[in-house]
């Protein structure tokens, strides 16, 4: 869109009732683009005709940042990307090297990896459902949302001190134990969650004004799904079966059985359900994961410089927004020739456009929150 | 000036309570703001305001001294004289509708009557507060959330006076004293006789209120901030206190037409007067409630606050417990009257609260549907329906039917449900096209 | 005496108010200070004790056609009409013309209060002492008994005008 007139204020040129069309913009203050997101609106009336957004206000240059950081240096910037499940970057940066080095964590690392994880996309996915439904006017469910929250960050806390920019594996491995309560408290938590999550389902899954605001918005079939590149419950919920920790396996999830939850409609509706049965998904994950943690090292064995040879590597994860892929050049030197990161929110920004077109301004909320993102990451 | 005095003296009481109602009013709705928090909180797991005075008790005062002492803005192009009017065009409608109102048997300021209409028109004036307000703000968006919010207001005006005639119908008369009398002497209050009138009058009020699930006009997530936007400090507070005067005045009407007004449960039947206890009773398990809790107090303030208010309570239960006696009975029905009318619309407002905090919100064409297809429809159905009845239960030499008021009323009652039914299912069938390849 | 400066207040109400309609520059404080010429209107029809009048005025014409007034002026683009001179260049012809007619009106209403039933222009009634009540009751029997017929064609005439409204202004959203 060539259009440079935009300022704060519509450009209205005939009547405010428009026979035109009028061009509003949506932040990058705003209290619900999650962030410093720019959207611009073109409207006809009250129908949205086509959208921009305008992304880079959050940029920090963290791949350049890469060049001059040695592998190890650069693991706490990733947790920065993704700040609301910063532990599942942190996992995809470490298998990339690890697999740059040709290494691999020991059995024990990789089964903690994965309670961790899966307790942070259940945290990710907490976070998203009470600032969605607060977006949609359900003032409750982000309350409830926080407290179940807050449990989580208690573990990482204990786990590796911090709650939000955790760092909390290393290259090769983790570097603290697991603390002694650690299955104590996540099976302490899991037991609890399923009441939880049908409390949240009880406020909104038959609420009728729900229905109403979710069902038919924001459609994306699947073809245009897989032609957009979109990844994570936005592309489950469209009708394609694709998970990465099915279909590719990391860490230890091919030791567990769990469904992958998809949708039919490719709606807010059904993205919203196939995240909170992803909720559920991941409980199971964790109680499996405590049942048996194998005793053993944390680190493998790699040495404390690292030189990976000259080559390169792309690995991904399924982040709790989709597919994070961390593609590493090196050049045999300490420090990475090139990191690339694939966030997932950045891809699956770009189906916005299309879920948007022909819908009414008020669901441009409800849009963007239902395709999970956080700025850090789309803009690095 | 022996003449003047002759001449007010008729207008003293009148005159009293109304200084009464707006002195104490901006008082009592900074408590109900200070209520609804703690509502809010207490719906959301948490604790809500606790530290400016016990358990948050001051908090009313300060949040009232804060908003007088900030720096009035006024928008560089703003049409200052309207800027200036609109708030307070919105709060003296909303204060003069309760100029009408019986908040207890001898406790009303003017009995009109023609006291519905006048409540029901002067309320529909607030509408240009708000339209002002947008206008005058010389703000593209809160204009628009101005129209908006005065499209959703007149819409659902619409509909909640139809479910107030439902009522007018049964009582006969405009008077909101005589209304109140009549249920009076049926012996049950209207919500009974005509219950989707009054359900109908329910979700009308939250819409009029602009409350959730209705607030679309007014919420911050929305790409159009509202007509309050530019407003702030004391102005915006006279918005705000228009917006909760609102509130009790539709719980007011409410109470009046449907929930018997100053009325206990089934008012004249004699078998049940021990129902008449029940207000001493209530003050005091609140007293012996606070007591209970005073000692699990952290602070010594806070103990002391509680004892303070379970004395209170135990006060009112006294004075509610001694006007039983036979010997006070003259003051019995103005007491307990008053309270019983402060009860019940505390209990509409504490409903419009739980709604807020529980349901989403909709969004303005779902919004406009259902107050156009659905509320306004089953309202006249309704009218007709209660009318019907009314004809049904006349003596046979009127042209009724001679049936019981019990069963006419049953009869179109259960007709204008399956009307309401029907209405539902076509506006979901509408709302919710077959997606393809569902 | 209380009646006669409440009515002397309305009534100069009323007219500051329609004079201030015609002379503002901005069709919003028009729209303002025709609200509050109605309502002072209003304001005389109770004096009369004609009270269903007063709230019909109030709930219908102010709040009904007023709110659709000041709705199409603030939609209307107003920068082009505010700009444009406000009085025309027959103003002094249009005085003049007001004078006359007002002259005619109040040299009738006093003759023919003066000369009694015999020479009666208008053949006002005597304003009553006792009030007209139940206002709303009469009203009610008279429109829905006497003149039946008549009402319901005002009710179709505005269902007909809805309908036209609905119709024209009606697009797909």
């Amino acid at each position: 869109m060539a259009d440079t007139r935009t300022t704060s204020f519509p450009n209205v040129e005939t009547t405010v009732l428009g026979a035109d069309e009028i061009v509003i913009n949506m932040g990058p203050q705003h209290p619900s683009t999650h962030g410093v997101l720019r959207v611009k609106l073109k409207l006809d009336g009250e129908k949205v005709v086509n959208s921009e957004c305008v992304i880079g206000y959050l940029h920090r240059g963290v791949e350049k940042i890469a060049e001059h950081r040695s592998y190890q240096q650069f693991a706490p910037y990733v947790d920065r990307m993704d700040y609301v499940a910063a532990v599942s970057n942190g996992l995809g940066y470490c298998e990339a090297v690890e697999k740059l080095l040709g290494a691999e964590a020991p059995p024990r690392a990789r089964v903690i990896r994965t309670i961790l994880t899966e307790l942070q996309r259940i945290a990710s996915h907490l976070l998203w459902l009470g600032t969605h439904a607060l977006d949609i006017g359900a003032l409750t469910p982000l309350f409830y949302c926080f407290r179940e929250r807050e449990e989580i960050l208690k573990i990482v806390e204990k786990y590796c001190g911090a709650r939000l920019t955790t760092h909390a594996f290393r290259i090769g491995g983790l570097q603290y134990e697991a603390y002694d309560e650690l299955e104590k408290d996540v099976e302490r938590f899991c037991k609890d969650f399923e009441h939880k999550i049908a409390e949240y389902e009880d406020l909104l899954t038959q609420n009728r004004i729900w229905l109403g605001r979710t069902k038919g918005i924001g459609v994306l079939t699947a073809q245009q799904a897989i032609d957009l590149g979109v990844t994570g419950p936005v592309l489950r919920a469209s009708g394609v079966k694709w998970d990465i920790r099915k279909a590719m396996p990391y860490a230890a999830y091919d030791q567990y059985k769990f469904e992958i939850p998809t949708g039919r409609n490719g709606d807010t509706y059904d993205r919203y359900l196939v995240r909170v049965e992803e909720m559920r998904q991941s409980r199971l994950i964790c109680l499996q994961a405590i049942q048996n943690i194998p005793a053993g090292p944390i680190m493998a064995r790699i040495g404390k410089v690292l030189k990976p040879p000259v080559g390169e590597v792309y690995h991904s994860i399924e982040a709790p927004k989709g597919e994070l892929g961390y593609y590493i050049v090196s050049d045999a030197t300490i420090q990475p020739y090139r990191v690339r990161i694939r966030p997932p929110s950045f891809v699956n920004l770009q189906a916005f456009d299309t879920m948007v077109r022909g819908h009414l301004v008020a669901d441009v909320v409800a849009i963007i929150g239902t395709i999970d993102i956080v700025l850090g990451e789309v803009d690095r | 000036m022996n003449a003047l005095i002759e001449f007010f003296r008729p207008h003293l009481l009148p005159l009293l309570y109304a200084l009464v109602i707006v002195a104490v009013l901006p008082l009592i709705v900074g408590y109900i703001v200070l209520v609804e928090r703690k509502v809010m909180a207490d719906m959301q797991a948490r604790l809500g305001p606790m530290r400016v005075g016990p358990h948050g008790l001051l908090q009313p005062i300060a949040d009232a001294v804060k908003l007088l002492i900030k720096e009035d803005i006024i928008p560089e192009n703003a049409d200052k004289m309207l800027f200036w009017a609109a708030p307070l065009i919105s709060v003296t409608a909303a204060l003069l509708a309760l100029a009408a109102m019986p908040i207890g048997p001898k406790f009303q300021i003017a009995d009109l009557n023609i006291g519905l209409l006048f409540i029901l028109g002067i309320s529909s004036m607030g509408i240009f507060g708000i339209v002002l307000g947008g206008w005058a703000s010389n703000s593209h968006y809160s204009l628009l959330g101005a129209l908006r919010s005065a499209a959703q207001l007149v819409s659902y005006e619409t509909a909640a006076g139809m479910a107030l005639i439902s009522g007018l119908l049964l009582a006969g008369t405009l008077s909101m004293h005589r209304i109140v009398e009549i249920q009076a002497g049926a012996g049950v209050w209207f919500m009974f006789l005509a219950p989707v009138g009054f359900f109908i009058y329910l979700v009308a009020s939250i819409a009029e209120t602009n409350r959730a699930p209705f607030d679309l006009p007014e919420a911050e997530s929305e790409l159009v901030a509202g007509y309050m936007t530019e407003y702030s400090g004391f102005r915006w507070s006279l918005y705000f206190l228009a917006e909760y005067v609102n509130m009790i005045v539709v719980g007011s009407i409410a109470t009046t037409i449907f929930l018997g007004g100053w009325l206990r449960p089934f008012p004249n039947v004699n078998a049940l007067n021990f129902l008449d206890a029940f207000p001493p009773l209530l003050m005091l398990v609140l007293a012996g409630y606070c007591f209970y809790r005073t000692p699990k107090q952290p602070v010594k303030v806070q103990k002391g606050f509680l004892a303070a208010v379970g004395l209170l309570c135990l006060a009112l239960a006294g004075v509610l417990g001694v006007v039983l006696a036979p010997a006070a009975a003259a003051f019995k029905t103005p007491v307990h009257g008053t309270f019983w009318f402060l009860l019940k619309v505390f209990l509409y407002l504490y409903v419009f609260m739980w709604l807020r905090f529980t349901l989403p919100r909709y969004r303005f064409d779902q919004l406009m549907k259902l107050g156009w297809h659905f509320m306004l429809p089953v309202a006249i159905v309704n009218v007709m329906a209660i009318a019907v009845a009314l004809v049904l239960h006349r003596p046979r030499e009127a042209g009724g039917l001679d049936w019981g008021l019990g069963a006419s009323l049953l009869v179109s009652n259960a007709g204008t449900l399956i009307v309401a039914a029907y209405l539902a299912a076509v506006g979901q069938r509408r709302a919710s096209p077959v997606v393809g390849g569902a | 005496m209380f009646d006669k400066a409440l009515f002397y207040f309305f009534a100069s109400l009323a007219v500051v108010s329609a004079f201030l309609v015609v002379t503002r520059r901005n069709a919003v404080h028009s729209a303002i200070f025709l609200i509050t010429a109605l309502l002072a209107t209003a304001g005389i029809f109770l004096q009369l004790h004609a009270e269903f009048l007063f709230i019909v005025q109030i709930i219908l014409y102010v709040g009904g056609i007023m709110v659709l007034f000041v709705f199409v002026i603030m939609l209307v683009n107003l920068d082009v009409a505010a700009h444009q001179p406000q009085f025309n260049r027959q103003t002094w012809v249009a005085s003049l013309t007001a004078l006359i007619v007002s002259g005619q009106f109040v040299a009738a209403f006093y003759l023919s209060r003066k000369a009694g039933s015999g020479r009666a222009l208008f053949g006002l009634p005597q304003a009553q002492a006792t009030r007209l009540d139940p206002n709303t009751e009469l009203i009610g029997l008279t429109l829905f008994k006497n003149y039946m017929l008549p009402f319901e064609i005002a009710s179709i005439l505005l269902l007909v005008a809805m309908i036209g409204a609905v119709v024209m202004a009606k697009r797909r959203v």
